[in-house]
């Protein structure tokens, strides 16, 4: 393993310390009781009402989700161990904590985990305070499952929470702000392939073996197996593979414009990333889908991961406007 | 049998010996689940179990319910993902049916184990087959109270009856292909790997029957 860290198991209240410390403009860091150090608060949010949006998850996917609280973006993350959802007082905690009155929605991929904890924390914030939590998951990934409401949620994370957040910022009822996220959500289709495993800080090594060499398409964030196994292929045959299930899904067709984000799983190059998103450029110009505007880099990763995943959004006027609304956070700001 | 007491003092044993499990079986819980899960399955118990050890000296003059719902609301908090809901709620209930005492008939034992397994079954939405801890649970606690009041068996020697079915349960896991949980996604590809949560259950109830007087 090749990480940088103390006690493996200290390593998500250190990253969290130094995190607040090095955005101390845009975050602050909830300690007190239930909380139990555990949700990243955006300074920015304590004075605007509105619904407030909370995101979360288990640790290890940075920038998602810590990375997206601020401005126009997200009012707080809940954060979890590596790999593993947040509790639930941690999830009540946030609510208490952004509510204006107006309710809060819940966002987070579609894990068993984070379902049953963030559900406990809804349910403490009715019974205890009467404030009224809305849940949406992201179920962007296509491979992981033939039903949309099994899939899990991967980096079309990113888009969902952005679209909603900006949808509270404006001003929309909690009614609006779950529609708004139902709706993205609905648009947005993502595949990745794995190169590598993820390395865990308290086994000291790879979280599953895999051959130098070899590649697997589908393979989930916190390296749930996908579809099949491989020798590394080039890189348009890769995104061949990936973007074939993910047109025919939605299905994505001639006419649309979309938001397209290529991520890399961590470990991937930003160079390797580009070549990536060429090809994926230029199958989509081959279908007739317009290119509205693009994101390469990482934005959910999993860790020291090598990999890639592509997303597309299917666009519209609400969505455009959704995903264009400005916003300022440590790991994502447009004007 | 009538006579038979589980009193308090088996009662922190048993958490004292889960805590010594955890760390353990660290790996080998996590490389079960790195099979078919995330891989975090043996981390998540050594965290939980790390802070009911810590904290366990302070409950001890506390009754049997107090000291569960102190271990499972620790399991809830510091855990997160799946296995906390899941144990933390196992232990929450399990001390229920012995609240205000400092001792339990094994009649009561038995609604302890009923009343947490339950809430596991409750919270996963889960049942037998689903290639879940509840594949070993329910088989185990149905066992122990069939043979204690039809058979009229001795306490220790149900308790074995119930670890075997468990432990046969844990095994029923490897065919079959995975209906909740992370593993629920993969089809085909979970089958030929136990599931983690069986076997950390298994093991856990292997820790209630070795320190039965």
């Amino acid at each position: 393993m090749k990480r940088l860290i103390n006690d493996p198991y200290d390593v998500v209240e250190e990253m969290l310390e130094g995190y607040v410390l090095a955005h101390k403009d845009h975050v602050e860091l909830l300690t007190e009781g239930e909380a139990q150090g555990r949700v990243v608060l955006s300074k920015a949010s304590k004075n605007k009402d509105k619904v407030g949006v909370i995101i979360g998850g288990g640790s290890g996917h940075e920038p998602l989700f810590l990375g997206y609280v601020g401005a126009g973006f997200a009012d707080a993350a809940v954060i979890g161990n590596i790999n593993t959802s947040p509790s639930p007082d941690p999830c009540y905690a946030a609510v208490k904590a952004i509510d204006k009155g107006k309710g809060c929605i819940y966002l987070y991929g579609n894990y068993a985990g984070d379902v049953m904890n963030f559900d406990m924390g809804a349910e403490k914030a009715d019974e205890e305070d009467g404030i009224r939590v809305e849940t949406v998951l992201v179920t962007d990934d296509v491979i992981s499952s033939e039903n949309i409401e099994d899939r899990r949620g991967i980096a079309g994370m990113f888009f969902v929470h952005k679209a909603t957040s900006a949808k509270a910022d404006m001003g929309a009822d909690l009614d609006e702000v779950v529609a708004a996220a139902k709706k993205i959500n609905d648009a947005t289709r993502t595949m990745g392939v794995a190169m590598s495993s993820a390395t865990l800080p308290s086994k000291g090594g790879p979280i599953f073996e895999m051959e130098d060499g070899d590649m697997e398409i589908g393979m989930g964030i916190h390296g749930e197996p996908g579809v099949r196994r491989g020798k590394i292929e080039p890189a348009d045959r890769v995104v061949d593979q990936i973007m074939e299930p993910i047109l025919a899904d939605l299905p994505y067709v001639k006419g649309d414009e979309v938001y397209v984000l290529v991520n890399s799983l961590g470990a991937t190059p930003i160079l390797d990333l580009h070549i990536c998103f060429r090809r994926v450029a230029q199958i989509l110009e081959e279908k007739g889908i317009t290119v509205y505007k693009s994101l390469v880099g990482s934005f959910a990763s999993s860790m020291d991961m090598a990999g890639m995943s592509v997303t597309l959004v299917k666009l519209d006027a609400e969505l455009k406007e959704l995903l264009d609304y400005p916003c300022d956070t440590p790991y994502f700001t447009q004007i | 049998m009538s006579d038979y007491i589980l009193n308090k003092d088996y009662f922190i044993g048993v958490l004292e010996d889960l805590a010594v499990l955890a760390e353990e079986k660290k790996v080998y819980f996590s490389e079960l689940d790195s099979a078919i899960g995330d891989g975090d399955h043996g981390m998540n118990l050594s965290i939980g179990f790390r802070e009911v050890s810590k904290n366990l000296e302070g409950w001890k003059s506390e009754d049997i319910n107090t000291i569960f719902k102190n271990a499972g609301t620790a399991l809830l908090d510091k855990v997160g993902g799946a296995s906390g809901p899941l144990y933390g709620g196992f232990f929450m209930k399990f001390g229920v049916p012995a609240k205000g005492k400092e001792e339990v008939s094994f009649d009561e034992f038995i609604e302890m184990m009923e009343a947490g397994v339950a809430i596991i079954e409750k919270r996963g939405k889960a049942s037998v087959g689903d290639k879940t801890m509840v594949d070993t649970l329910r088989p185990a606690v149905d066992a122990l109270r069939a043979v204690y009041s039809e058979d009229d068996m001795a306490p220790k020697e149900a308790m074995k009856k119930a670890l075997e079915a468990g432990s046969a349960g844990s095994d029923s896991t490897i065919p079959i292909i995975a209906k909740k949980g992370r593993a629920m996604r993969l089809g085909e590809r979970a089958i030929g790997h136990r599931d983690p949560g069986s076997a950390s259950s298994v093991a856990i109830l292997e820790i209630f029957y070795n320190r039965m007087p």
